[in-house]
């Protein structure tokens, strides 16, 4: 069975399931108004008026009846679902590594067909974006990733879930937004990534905001999705700029238009263009500076969707897009810089927010931005096949400790503080345990996925022509703080005293095996998949170990040579002493960070008061987020779109449609006066013509009298005066 | 059967009208039963249009063309093409789903206010087919009377200050229009000495650039009225927020496309020269722009639900006159497919305020809050309305506001980069309302009892939800069935720039 043709099913599975929640969801798991739906002051009101009934405090209770047994087929239809797109995604893959080119498209129809346009060479061409499929080694990887990972996020999800209303409507959207990140993943063109990469911003949209009763899940959600537009702007501009400099949107056709030596190189300015826009609309979706403020308060859906954001999809988005259009980022290496520059930058600045913070999902939601800072860097620097190679491991121990990190939460009864937990480690040991091993991974510890693919970054920085020595220190600092608040975070969940009151503490139980065992999994993950790609100087191993690179080498290579051979030669004794010292060093620094946050969140626990106090202004600007928020806020949102919102709303009531009015009360004032002037000097006239008429007619009216006898004696006396008059001649 | 084809989509509705008379105006059951009949068959009597149309062949179909009032040289010239026929269907689909909203929404005087609809129906109609100047006047003016009577009679508290302005706003407009049709029907008498509105005759005539150019303005601000355009607008926020639902569903839907149509069908074609100057292009995008901006920033300020969706129209619109005076394929199909978009989607909100507006009887934002709640399905379908507006990908408002884009960078990258800005805007202010009113808890507890869409109400989003996603998915047919005239109209505009397109497209080398 020719399992390629066929990959346009891999995303359409989810949408299936989608669909089939959107339809018959509700039947499947009826529901009557959320408990949590009413306003605490309305429910009181309703309350007191249903006195007698006495059933004030029942309400909190009413998620809990019991379940119809159609509620479980929600989650195992939407697991099934995805199991379908991961089956065939392996299937796929298998037969892909057997292709020669090792790439392969499938065209649906035309989607887009738009009519003729001037591009910038005079020529004439018509865009035509198509609802076509391409598998390469590239989104090979992705496709795995994201349905493997999503489906592990399923599962989770079935136990997880289980107390909260709403639960088809979760499951379908969770559906939604597999299927939009395969089609970003598996399109053959920009345009229909784009389709893929709006739709994972909406089910951001819908998942952040999940529980809607909640503002400030409203706000997050709101603020994910407008965030990500602004990003979007950039996304649509780069394509459109793209597409008059190439004459195509098609993934395989602007590469080949690339690589043609033959090409006119006049148009080159426009590729750095190109590739800035793109990478602004990354910064958004892949949470970088300026636009990462967006993740953070992403944790405001359900763990498992903070889970799926930060791992599987989303996030991973800008990478990919970046990875894939690496051809045209090979061709501008000032952008290139600036992708580098913002990453490191991102990846520090993110790591010191994470260094304070109290909520468990928040440490982790700001280790993510930093964690991409890392992928962006390596793309910066030109690593590219090393940022997917990240991305790939980062999306198993993030995860897995978001996963963990919920299964802690639903331990806890819904407490996310940090400084209320504490000693869970035998309390909830699988959890433990796999946390244990995710904070390695992340931390960097040799032989952990992290480690493989974060040292890489860090050895490219250095090693690549467009690295510097800056960024790697930026890189390895930013290595030593993430060692060190991971292991702050486990640290104060799982060791030491237990700080919670006493009733949380005797509710403590391990979730379900539904829970656990994707945990496990995931951990397993986290140890084995960063073997795929060691380091080079580790040359003993088989080929297996090195697959990795070799796998994505079709879409990676160098496309032009300067940048290749600038990379491949030099003195290679010298660089593997560089390398294993380099390793060296980052390992121990990444030990040191834990020893160091041991030291401090155990042995020593009044250290960071005394460091807090020390530095009040350092801690509050930490704790406040570099107050980033706060000026977007300010400038943008209040000033800028609702100030402007005001100013323009007042000036269209008091100018534009001033105008207006002012022409009708014109009108008024001038009809007023054509009233004054008709009705006493142009009726007047008629009237003082009128008047004088009667006045004047006053003696004949003498006459008229009406009697028939006077007009006869007047007649008689006018025949008479006639004849004395005439008669006389 | 199809010789008359176009006389009887537009007669249907006056039919049903005549129908109404007969019937006493107490049986309202009756009435507005009568009243669904005419505005559905009015709808399916036009559906042999989607099938018969020939999408590659030249110039007008269905034509009909009959003398009318000789010693004026006015005819009944009836004829279709791409452009006329897509907002012919939109303009039967929506009158129909129109009525169909009416249902319980209107008690009062229902015979009259049937009729209305109806000669509304028939009138708009006659402005999309018209082929002469004179017929296509008289329809642009019948459209006035009865809108300004449903505003006027069955509107909100401010229903007269909003009817007579609007009135007196279009009425404006008409005239200086009439003079310059008088401009046109003179000229051409003087150059070939008959007398004649014929649209297609009057393309022959050679104005002087500078005598087009004041004929320009004198249609610009009639058209500009009625799309409306930036600063022509305001007349539109007050007669929408005070027209019942199914006048400002026809309004927004039906109504404003009558501008843009006009500057398509007339400005651009009579007078290529004028609207290809430098001035005219560079006015005409700026003010396109501004209103872009400016009707997304007010939206997001408003306290008033519909308030806030006519602004949200003044923002869209101006993507249509944007793209039509981006002046090339792109830009003008673009606008089309936008026109129709916005006619679904800005449709469908006035509807979801309508909705609301049936039960509460108050459009404040502020009296809402959390009705996802009390009314999940109407939720879903304001999340679908919300997301066709603000232009998802794979739902149809993408498909015109990219279109547009591409046309508009095709001229100058920073009309693009602006729209772009409108773009990123409109999401915002859409998203801040359905937060208001839809998230979070119940605040209001007149809202709690609240009845969910009901059947009837499902089946008026329906056939919008499937349009919708059709122009989503499958853009194709709309593409082919305005590359013909389009590509006419830019070649009269700016001759040479494009390659002609062959009559009969090869449809299969195009896709390679």
């Amino acid at each position: 069975m020719n399992f390629l043709d066929l990959i346009w099913l891999i995303p359409l599975f989810p949408l299936a399931g989608a669909a089939v929640m959107l339809l018959v969801g509700r039947r499947l798991d009826p529901q009557g108004i959320s408990p949590h739906a009413l306003d605490e002051s309305l429910r009181e009101e309703l309350a007191q008026e249903a006195h007698g009934h006495a059933n004030h405090g029942h309400d909190d209770h009413d998620g809990h009846h019991p379940a119809p047994p159609t509620r479980k087929l929600v989650g195992v239809l939407c697991s099934g679902f995805v199991l379908l797109s991961v089956l065939l995604s392996i299937a796929a893959t298998l037969q892909l590594a057997g292709l020669s080119t090792r790439s392969h498209e499938v065209v649906l129809y035309d989607w887009i067909a738009a009519l003729p346009m001037v591009l910038t060479n005079g020529t004439i061409a018509t865009l035509n974006a198509q609802l076509g499929f391409l598998l390469d080694p590239l989104s090979a990887v992705m496709i795995l990733t994201v349905s493997g990972i999503s489906f592990l996020i399923h599962i989770y999800s079935i136990g997880y879930m289980e107390h909260d209303g709403g639960y088809y409507r979760f499951f379908g959207y969770l559906n939604l937004f597999v299927f939009f990140m395969l089609l970003l993943v598996l399109a053959n063109n920009y345009l229909l990534l784009f389709v893929g990469w709006e739709g994972v911003g909406l089910c951001s949209y819908l998942l952040i905001g999940f529980y809607f009763h909640k503002k400030s899940a409203g706000d997050a959600g709101n603020k994910a999705f407008l965030v990500n537009r602004i990003g979007d702007a950039g996304f649509l501009l780069a394509t459109m700029l793209l597409f008059v400099t190439f004459g195509t949107v098609r993934f395989t056709e602007v590469n080949a238009a690339v690589a043609s030596p033959g090409e006119p190189l006049a148009a080159w300015g426009a590729v750095a263009v190109i590739c800035f826009l793109y990478f602004f609309a990354s910064t958004g979706k892949s949470a970088q500076f300026p636009l990462f403020v967006w993740l953070p308060d992403a944790m405001e859906g359900p763990t498992p969707v903070s889970a799926l954001i930060h791992a599987a999809t989303m996030v991973t988005a800008g990478v990919y897009l970046i990875a894939r259009s690496n051809a045209l980022f090979q061709l501008a290496p000032e952008v290139s810089i600036i992708v580098a520059t913002v990453g490191a930058a991102t990846a520090l600045l993110a790591a010191t927010i994470a260094l304070v913070q109290m909520d468990i999902k928040r440490v982790l939601a700001y280790s993510t931005v930093s964690q991409l800072g890392f992928m962006f860097l390596a793309l910066g620097v030109g690593a590219y096949w090393v940022a997917v190679f990240h991305l790939f491991t980062h999306a198993f121990f993030k995860a897995l400790l978001f996963l963990g990190s919920g299964s802690v939460i639903h331990a806890m009864g819904g407490e996310q503080d940090m400084r209320n937990m504490g000693a869970l480690r035998d309390k909830i040991p699988v959890t433990f345990r796999t946390m244990f091993v995710g904070s390695l991974a992340i931390a960097g510890i040799p032989g952990l996925a992290g480690f493989f693919s974060k040292d890489e970054i860090l050895w490219q920085t250095v090693s690549s022509p467009l690295g510097s020595q800056l960024l790697y220190g930026v890189g390895l600092a930013t290595a030593a703080l993430t060692a060190f608040y991971m292991w702050r975070m486990m640290f104060l969940t799982f060791y030491g005293e237990p700080r919670m009151d006493a009733h949380t503490a005797a509710h403590v139980h391990e979730s379900p095996a539904v829970m656990t065992v994707p945990l496990v999994i995931l951990a397993a993950g986290s140890i084995l998949v960063g073997w795929l790609g060691v380091p080079k100087v580790w040359s003993a191993l088989p080929a297996l170990f090195h697959s990795f690179e070799h796998w994505l080498e079709p879409v990676t290579a160098p496309t032009i040579q300067a940048v290749g051979e600038a990379h491949s030669h030099g003195d290679d004794h010298g660089h593997e002493v560089l390398e294993w010292s380099l390793m060296a060093l980052s390992v121990a620094i990444a030990l040191a960070g834990i020893a160091v946050a041991r030291w401090v969140y155990l042995v020593n626990q009044a250290v960071p008061e005394r460091l807090q106090a020390k530095a009040p202004a350092l801690y509050r600007f930490l704790w406040n987020k570099w107050y980033l928020d706060d000026f977007y806020n300010a400038f943008f949102v209040r000033g800028l779109a609702l100030g402007g919102g005001r100013l323009m709303s007042a000036m269209d009531r008091q100018v534009v449609d001033g105008g207006v009015n002012g022409a009708g009360w014109l009108t008024k004032a001038i009809s007023s006066v054509s009233i004054w002037w008709d009705t006493y000097v142009v009726d007047g006239a008629v009237r003082l013509t009128a008047f004088t008429l009667r006045v004047v007619s006053i003696p004949v009216r003498l006459a008229q009298t009406g009697s028939l006898q006077g007009y006869a004696l007047m007649i008689v006396v006018g025949i008479l005066v006639l004849m004395g008059i005439f008669g006389r001649n | 059967m199809t010789d008359n084809l176009l006389s009887i989509i537009l007669l249907t509705p006056l039919a049903g009208l005549l129908a109404l008379l007969f019937i006493p105006s107490a049986n309202k059951q009756a009435l507005r039963l009568t009243a669904n009949i005419a505005g559905f068959l009015g709808f399916l009597v036009s559906l042999p249009l989607v099938f018969g149309f020939d999408r590659f062949a030249e110039g007008y179909q269905f034509v009909e063309n009959f003398e009318w009032i000789p010693f004026l040289g006015a005819r009944y010239h009836l004829g279709l093409d791409g452009i006329s026929l897509l907002l012919v269907m939109l303009t039967t689909l929506m009158g129909f789903l129109a009525i169909l909203s009416s249902w319980n929404a209107i008690t009062d005087r229902t015979k009259s206010y049937y009729a209305m609809l109806l000669l509304l129906q028939t009138g708009m109609i006659g402005v999309f087919l018209a082929l002469d100047f004179f017929l296509f006047y008289v329809f642009w003016e019948i459209v006035l009377v009865p809108m300004y009577f449903l505003i006027g009679v069955w509107g909100g508290p401010r229903k007269l200050y909003a009817a007579i302005k609007f009135f007196l706003y279009t009425l404006t407009g008409s005239v200086l229009m009439l003079i310059a049709i008088l401009v046109l029907y003179f000229q051409y008498h003087q150059e070939f000495g008959v007398y004649t509105f014929g649209i297609q005759e009057l393309l022959r005539i050679s104005l002087p650039v500078a005598t087009q150019h004041w004929v320009f303005w004198l249609l610009f601000v009639a058209f500009a009225i009625k799309v409306p355009m930036f600063p022509f607008h305001t007349w539109l926020p007050d007669a929408h927020t005070e027209a019942p639902t199914a006048g400002s569903v026809i309004l927004a839907a039906v109504l404003l496309k009558m501008g843009t149509y006009g500057f398509v069908r007339f400005s651009l074609p009579l007078l290529p020269d004028a609207s290809n100057t430098a001035t005219i292009v560079q006015v005409v995008v700026a003010l396109s722009l501004v209103g872009i901006l400016y009707g997304a920033f007010v939206s997001l300020v408003q306290q008033d639900w519909k308030k806030l969706v006519a602004y949200s129209s003044v923002s869209h619109l101006g993507f249509c006159t944007l793209g039509i005076f981006a002046l090339n394929p792109n830009g003008i199909a673009g606008s089309i497919i936008q026109q129709v978009n916005h006619g679904i989607s800005t449709g469908m909100l006035f509807l979801i305020v309508g909705v609301i507006y049936e039960r509460r009887h108050t459009r404040e934002i502020a009296e809402y809050g959390g009705l996802a709640h009390v009314m999940p399905k109407f939720a879903t379908v304001f999340a679908f309305a919300m997301l066709s507006s603000a232009g998802l990908p794979m739902l149809n408002g993408f498909v015109g506001e990219f279109t547009i884009l591409q046309g508009a960078f095709e001229r100058n990258p920073l009309w693009a980069a602006l729209g772009v800005i409108g773009i990123v805007l409109g999401a915002a202010y859409l998203l801040w309302l359905y937060q208001r009113t839809m998230l979070g808890k119940v605040t209001n507890r007149k809202n709690l009892g609240l009845a969910d869409l009901s059947w009837r109400e499902m089946a008026i989003f329906a056939p919008l939800i499937v349009w919708a996603l059709w122009i989503g998915i499958y853009p194709k047919p709309y593409f082919e069935v305005l590359e013909q005239p389009v590509a006419r109209i830019v070649e009269r505009v700016r001759p040479g720039v494009y390659p002609p397109v062959p009559p009969a497209r090869n449809v299969e080398a195009a896709t390679r």
